[in-house]
């Protein structure tokens, strides 16, 4: 006997957008979502990342928490890729007004203004916040 | 009476620095700890409101919480002084009391 869930078959693929607006560390949202994605990604549906506000801090190059005693998450962005979670889209808006440029990243992003982005929130299945 | 007062909110995210600069009171102490830090630095939409709080307070940013945020001293907006923990114990004692705008 196979289980409910293994007799659907190949389901419908649907689009996944976890959207994130928290900076890193200060509170646990960034971490919690990446924890989400990582999970999702075993469920091989179309995911995308959106960061945006204190969102674009999570990807933010030369994190060293060792002063606040805290796992430094930064290099698992970088791991993404690895679990084809390959869409990552920044807020040009958002960079600008932080004083960053994509050159601060640590990790390849598609950098896109706040209409292109909007554009794409309103093609997803579901959205997740944090 | 001396105040220190520490922000420990992102200035993009909530207004407690604005209220915090709002209320203290000219020559008071500030330092900028956790997601406070962001406004330590230089070339945010927050700069000039920075600028104007150091004209008029002691401004500190606590080091450790910048490097996690992968923000490098250097970086910070002239007139503010990094400080590590020990600084921040020395703050605490040398003012009567302390306001945490959280």
């Amino acid at each position: 006997m196979s289980e409910p869930w293994e007799e659907e078959g190949p389901g419908t693929i649907k689009k996944f957008m976890y959207v994130n607006r928290k900076a890193p560390y200060g509170t646990i949202y960034a971490l919690e979502s990446l924890e989400v994605v990582l999970i999702a990604a075993a469920f091989e549906q179309d995911v995308s990342m959106a960061f945006l506000d204190d969102g674009v801090y999570q990807l933010k190059k030369g994190q060293d928490t060792q002063g606040i005693g805290m796992k430094n998450f930064s290099p698992t962005y970088r791991a993404l890729e690895g679990y084809d979670v390959e869409k990552l889209y920044v807020e040009a808006e958002s960079l600008a007004e932080r004083g960053l440029s994509e050159d601060d990243l640590l990790v390849p992003v598609e950098v896109m203004g706040r209409e292109a982005l909007a554009e794409l929130m309103d093609e997803q299945d579901v959205i997740l916040s944090f | 009476m001396t105040m220190l007062h520490t922000v420990n909110k992102s200035p993009f995210e909530r207004n407690t620095l604005a209220s915090c600069l709002g209320h203290a009171k000219s020559g008071s102490a500030i330092l900028l700890i956790e997601d406070g830090v962001f406004a330590a630095v230089q070339g945010t939409a927050h700069e000039d409101t920075v600028r104007g709080a150091v004209a008029d307070h002691k401004v500190f940013v606590l080091g450790p919480d910048l490097l996690a945020r992968g923000m490098r001293p250097e970086q910070v907006i002239e007139g503010i002084s990094v400080v590590d923990y020990g600084g921040f114990v020395d703050l605490t004692e040398q003012h009567d009391k302390v306001q945490a705008w959280v």
